[in-house]
């Protein structure tokens, strides 16, 4: 009877092995970032289930109401700010008062008690994100928020990876727009994006800030 | 191995005391800087070379918690498991609760100020709070206060962890039952009815020290609606001043200083640099004389006389120690030669050449210098200096008298023992003990516990569930000043409004609310009682007007008290309390961040290393070198002391330049109910502390208990070992070298660099520039900086292994005599070199200089190798080995700063130059096309510094301060020879000793 194992198989089994950890080692790397990138993960795309159905496509699409009248501090603070019930009631308390759906409006500013709204753009706690200083050197509300003014429940239009932060923040020319149209949707640049860009990163003197501190700390 | 570690393992056993003859000969024998932190390193203690070596002490690394080894590999193994899985995961859905009214002001996000007031027995400290939607986070000083200038001492930084406190009372107590405040009332109000038969003659109130004009005028109406009730005040320090100026002038007045305007200054045991009434203030004007910057070329003269070695005390040209029996004489025999007069006793130190040159330096300065007699002696003492200042023509033009600020002055020993008679002749029904916590800190031969619980009914407002709510039955929480309005004048009488910052946490109640009862109007608040009470006082139509602009300001103006003019008597011998001579001398003293005892429970304070004795969570018995040998004995040997039938145990602690034979013992430790943070820290030292002699004892014996108790000091941790840190030279050698400074370092070359050398700063480079002639080792930018930075507290365990936290820490370095050595402070923080070493070796690049010259430290690239730390020379980075941050305390969330991460286990910090500061700021100056204008960026440290001893600013402006700073001839870079380019850079210390003193004796 010959040998079943040649003298090779002890070579071809440490090579097995190699290959195996290598094969498997990467198989892994490949399958974590594949999930790590993907929309189940990053949440990308999602439309959040809020207390009340809000509709950015009808207050914003329909009615054309401004980004400020509700998100008041956007040009200087740190958040944009939900309104508080108080700004939903300045008209629900005229138009649709007898909608069942706007019922939790009524008891929150019956009660005294917040509404609890699910948060659709959630950053890292360790990242500082400034809504106030974006819009000043020309970044519009669409550029990260999307077509607002097309979404029913608002989802979360980027990764919010970091990656997708640095693309802007090592080329802000490639998204910056005239501060007149920071709260148009479906902005379209009048000349060639390079030139507008080129042009507002010298006029409104924007950095390119890639440095860890200037978002984490 | 494991012989050699063991071996090493405990350095501080088996070891003789120091050998003071061998330190002698190798102080004599030093070269180059001469500069020593301890006396372990003079000696060279076998242990203290490998200590220094390590990058980190023995065990730092290991896991020594309960956990054990094992489990922790278990736990690792099921983490790296997880790890894995992590990438599945989503973020936890989180929420958006807004305001349903927003408030007027409230901008989310952006941070409000408002000014208010702490007071600390009596004494406001002004401040600005900053709250986060409403939530105080920060104190900072209030700059429009004369008092504060922006500037807050020690215990002011720390009191918003105060209002924090997990351990404060939380609810109303009866007998240990939970009840309602109003259940309360109903009871009290019942009493009142009672009493009011009687005139209340069985009521007692025992308050602290009572300053707040609206709470004097509330007595006065109780006292009229009980006519028979007796008001106590009790507060263990603050006797000498309050006492000693009754003695002097007949009349109780407080006296304050213009430090800007004295040529010489002489301190008596006094820690007016440090905190306590005016404290900053005085740090301020004192320092605006000693600063050399800006071709200022003189400085004023400062002598003191110490006890004990503060840090006060230790910036003086001339420093002497003096046993505390002997200041008496010391000040008697200075009355003496000051005014002419013939016959006061002399002293030991009388008849020195220092006491010549100070007597001709203060005579040379009349009405131009400033003695200034301690908190903890006696009023003896205090009333022959207020009469040397009188016979230097000091009163009226440095010293400034005025009315007391206290609402009824008076002799709180003597109150507090009248209380014990009413108590033990069974006068009381009914006994207010309102604050303060006199069953711990009152004399113990009056046995107050015993005596309070002759009081039929006793009531108890605190802040914790402390020594003296024990013997209570109803106990209820007291507010904190963050939580209830009143008002308190500052150290000159300028009176601010105190306005809360948030509801009361727990339900507390303050002094006014309760006093409420007493004029049938308990539903009234503190508001209305202090708003009433400035109504009536202010009166006229815009009163609306005034009461805006004074709780707005945090001040109201034109409400200090005009100086008066006295004149001081030297009054005659008060004869020493009989008892025995012989033995050891031993002092009180308040512990210089928990005073008396009532911060204990705060743990930034119990963590914040002692400026002179580099303690942390305990308190020590203090003794010299000399006396340590004397009793045989080496540091962190237990001893009992005995005095007066009482006993403290206690661990010795060597500080040169503590005089020989006298003991120095800090009052406040040794709690027993108070909370996490302080109880069991320290020892109790009241007990010895008799009515008859609170202030020094003598005859106190001293045994040898044949154990050690290990104490938490940081003086060896994070040496940079013999590589000449601090720069120092006298005013005469700088005028006739304006460069020695620079002199010091060995500078090597620019280029001489591994590093390539091709980024230029262009755009902001951000520097900071530390003036030691003006750094008074207060500690005040440590705290303040664990408060903006979310820096956690470690506890002692922690510390013992050198792992506390703090981004800044005060180094404190000797030189000269292992008796009376001089002393120099160096506040070190990460110094943002150009050429960092710590970022070469980082293998995961999470810590990089970023264009502006910070050393960016990112948390979450960060997998804790620690290489950076081993390769930093400063060693100013910090590890959290373990999880430090609380995360499960609700009450210690609220503090924290929303604008700096929270850091967890595994990784590394260190100074950020309050980044979150600077980029406020960035963003402030870009939404307005503008650039950041000097001065708009302030560090946490560099805000509160009383002395203004830090200054920040942008390198590539010639024209900002630090700028201007860094062009100084005294500038020096820490540790230059390495070539690291530090961003922040020292300015040398600058001293004005007595040319005639230099060489004639043991000079300081």
């Amino acid at each position: 009877m010959s040998q079943i194992f040649k003298p090779s198989a002890n070579q071809l089994s440490r090579m097995s092995i190699v290959i195996g950890i290598v094969v498997l080692g990467g198989l892994g790397g490949a399958l974590f970032e594949l999930i790590a990138d993907s929309t189940y993960a990053t949440r990308q795309g999602d439309a959040r289930e809020q207390p009340i159905p809000f509709s950015h496509a009808h207050h914003v699409g329909s009615m054309g109401i401004d980004c400020r009248y509700c998100h008041t501090s956007v040009e200087n603070s740190d958040w944009s700010v939900i309104p508080p019930t108080k700004t939903c009631m300045n008209c629900h308390s005229q138009i649709w008062v007898g909608s069942e759906t706007l019922e939790p409006v009524r008891q929150s500013f019956r009660t005294n008690q917040s509404i609890k709204w699910t948060k659709v753009y959630d950053l890292p706690d360790y990242v500082y994100f400034n809504h106030s200083i974006h819009v000043k050197k020309g970044v519009g509300c669409e550029t990260c928020h999307g077509r607002i003014d097309e979404q029913a429940l608002t989802w979360q239009q980027p990764s919010l990876q970091m990656r997708w932060c640095l693309d802007c923040h090592r080329a802000p020319e490639k998204y910056l727009r005239p501060r007149d149209q920071i709260t148009t949707m479906g902005y379209e640049p009048s000349e060639p994006q390079e030139v507008v860009g080129a042009r507002l990163v010298k006029e409104y003197h924007v950095q390119k800030l890639d440095n860890c501190w200037t978002c984490h700390r | 191995m494991s012989q050699v570690t063991d071996e090493m393992s405990e350095p501080n056993e088996s070891l003789d005391p120091l050998n003071l003859t061998s330190i002698q000969k190798k102080l004599e024998q030093a070269k180059g800087s001469g500069y020593w932190r301890s006396l372990d390193e003079l000696a060279s203690k076998d242990g203290f070379q490998e200590f220094l070596h390590r990058e980190f002490p023995r065990q730092a690394s290991e896991w020594i918690d309960d956990e054990g080894r094992r489990n922790f590999l278990k736990i690792m193994g099921a983490s790296l498991a997880l790890a894995g899985l992590s990438a599945c995961t989503k973020q936890p859905t989180e929420y958006i609760t807004p305001y349903v009214e927003a408030p007027e002001q409230l901008v989310p996000g952006k941070p409000l100020f408002y000014a208010t007031a702490f007071p600390i027995s009596g004494i406001a400290n002004p401040v600005l709070v900053e709250t986060h939607e409403f939530r105080p986070t920060k104190v900072e000083g209030n700059p429009e206060h004369p008092a504060s200038m922006g500037a807050a001492d020690v215990p002011t930084q720390a009191s918003i962890l105060g209002l924090y406190d997990p351990d404060r009372l939380q609810s109303v107590n009866f007998i240990g039952e939970i009840r309602s405040y109003t259940s309360f009332l109903e009871n009290f109000i019942g009493i009142l009815g009672s009493q009011k038969a009687k005139n209340g003659a069985g009521i007692r109130i025992l308050t602290e020290t009572v300053t707040s004009p609206s709470l004097g005028a509330q007595m006065q109406d109780a006292l009229k609606a009980y006519p028979a009730m007796k008001w106590y005040q009790w507060e263990p320090t603050g006797h000498g001043r309050r006492m000693g100026a009754q003695l002097a002038f007949g009349q109780f007045l407080n006296a304050t200083y213009k430090f800007d305007q004295a040529e010489v200054v002489l301190s008596i045991d006094s820690n007016f640099l440090g905190n306590g009434p005016g404290g900053v203030k005085y740090a301020r004007d004192f320092v605006s004389k000693r600063a050399v910057r800006g071709g200022v070329r003189t400085q004023c003269r400062y002598y003191a006389v110490e006890t004990t070695p503060t840090a006060t005390g230790v910036k003086a040209d001339h420093r002497r120690p003096i046993k505390p029996s002997e200041v008496t004489g010391f000040v008697r025999a200075l009355a003496g030669a000051v005014s002419g007069q013939a016959g006061q006793a002399a002293s030991g130190l009388a008849g020195t050449p220092f006491f010549a040159s100070l007597v001709k330096d203060l005579q040379s300065a009349k009405g131009k210098s400033i003695v200034i007699a301690g908190e903890d002696q006696s009023p003896e003492v205090h009333a022959v200096v207020h009469y040397i200042n009188q016979a230097l023509g000091n009163n009226g033009t440095t010293v400034v008298l005025t009315p007391s600020l206290e609402q009824k002055p008076v002799d709180q020993f003597a109150d507090l023992q009248a209380l014990v008679q009413d108590l033990n002749s069974g006068a009381v029904d009914t006994l207010l003990i309102l604050g303060g916590n006199p069953v711990f800190n009152a004399p113990p031969e009056l046995n107050l516990r015993g005596a309070i619980q002759k009081a039929k009914t006793r009531i108890r407002l605190g802040v914790h569930e402390d020594e003296t709510a024990e013997v209570c039955q109803w106990i209820l929480p007291e507010a904190h000043p963050f939580e209830a309005w009143s008002d308190v004048p500052a150290y000159d009488g300028t009176i601010s409004i105190i306005q809360p910052l948030i509801d009361p946490l727990y339900g507390g109640k303050s002094v006014h609310d309760l006093l409420a009862a007493f004029t049938e109007t308990p539903e009234i608040s503190s508001f209305q009682v202090v708003r009433q009470y400035w109504q009536a006082k202010q009166g006229g139509a815009d009163f609306e007007t005034f009461w805006r602009h004074s709780v707005h300001d945090g001040l109201i103006k034109g409400s200090a008290p005009a100086p008066v003019s006295a004149t001081a008597k030297l009054i005659a011998p008060v004869a020493a309390p009989a008892g025995e001579t012989t033995g050891y001398e031993i002092s009180f003293h308040a512990d210089p961040y928990i005073l008396d005892g009532r911060f204990a429970n705060n743990g930034w304070l119990q963590e914040l290393p002692r400026p002179i004795s580099r303690l942390t969570w305990d308190n020590a018995v203090i003794v010299s070198p000399k006396t340590a040998k004397e009793l045989g004995v080496s540091d962190e040997d237990r001893v009992a002391i005995d005095y007066n039938g009482h006993s403290a145990w206690g661990s010795i602690w060597q500080i040169p330049g503590q005089p020989d034979g006298a003991i120095a013992l800090t009052m406040g430790y040794g709690r027993t109910r108070v909370g996490r943070a302080g109880n069991g820290a320290g020892f109790d030292v009241y007990p010895l502390r008799a009515a008859a002699s609170p202030y020094f004892a003598r005859g106190a014996k001293v045994r040898k208990l044949g154990e050690t108790f290990r104490l938490a000091a940081v003086q060896h941790h994070f040496a940079m070992e013999g590589r000449n840190p601090v720069h120092a030279g006298t005013l005469d050698e700088f005028k006739n070298d304006p460069y020695f400074s620079e002199k010091l370092s060995e500078l090597p070359p620019k280029g001489l660099t591994i590093l390539p050398q091709t980024f230029k700063y262009e755009g902001y480079a951000w520097g900071m520039a530390i003036d030691l002639t003006s750094c008074v080792g207060c500690n005040a930018c440590v705290v303040a900086c664990q408060a903006e930075n979310n820096i956690a507290v470690v506890g002692k365990e922690q510390v013992l292994n050198t792992r506390e936290m703090h981004w800044i820490r005060i180094d404190r370095y000797y030189r000269g005599e292992s008796d009376n050595p001089q002393t120099f402070f160096q506040p070190v923080a990460c110094t943002h070199c150009e050429d960092a070493p710590c970022e070469v070796v980082c293998p995961v690049a999470a810590t990089e200089t970023d264009a502006e010259g910070l050393n960016n430290m990112v948390y979450n690239r960060c997998v804790g190798t620690r290489y950076c730390s081993n390769n930093c020379p400063y060693k100013v980075r910090r590890f959290n080995f373990l999880l430090y941050t609380d995360w499960d305390t609700e009450s210690v969330k609220l503090q924290r700063n929303p604008d700096v991460t929270v850091r967890s286990r595994g990784v590394m910090e260190k100074c950020s130059y309050c980044v979150q500061r600077i980029n406020y700021a960035k963003i402030t100056a870009e939404k307005q096309d503008r650039k950041v204008q000097d001065g708009e960026i302030v560090p946490a440290c560099a805000a509160t510094c009383p002395t203004q001893a830090i200054m920040f600013g942008d390198l590539n402006d010639p024209k900002s301060r630090v700028s201007a700073w860094k062009r100084e001839t005294l500038n020096y870079s820490l540790l230059a020879e390495l070539n690291t380019r530090p961003r922040t850079t020292y300015l040398a210390d600058i001293r004005n000793p007595n040319p005639e003193l230099t060489g004639t004796e043991k000079d300081s």
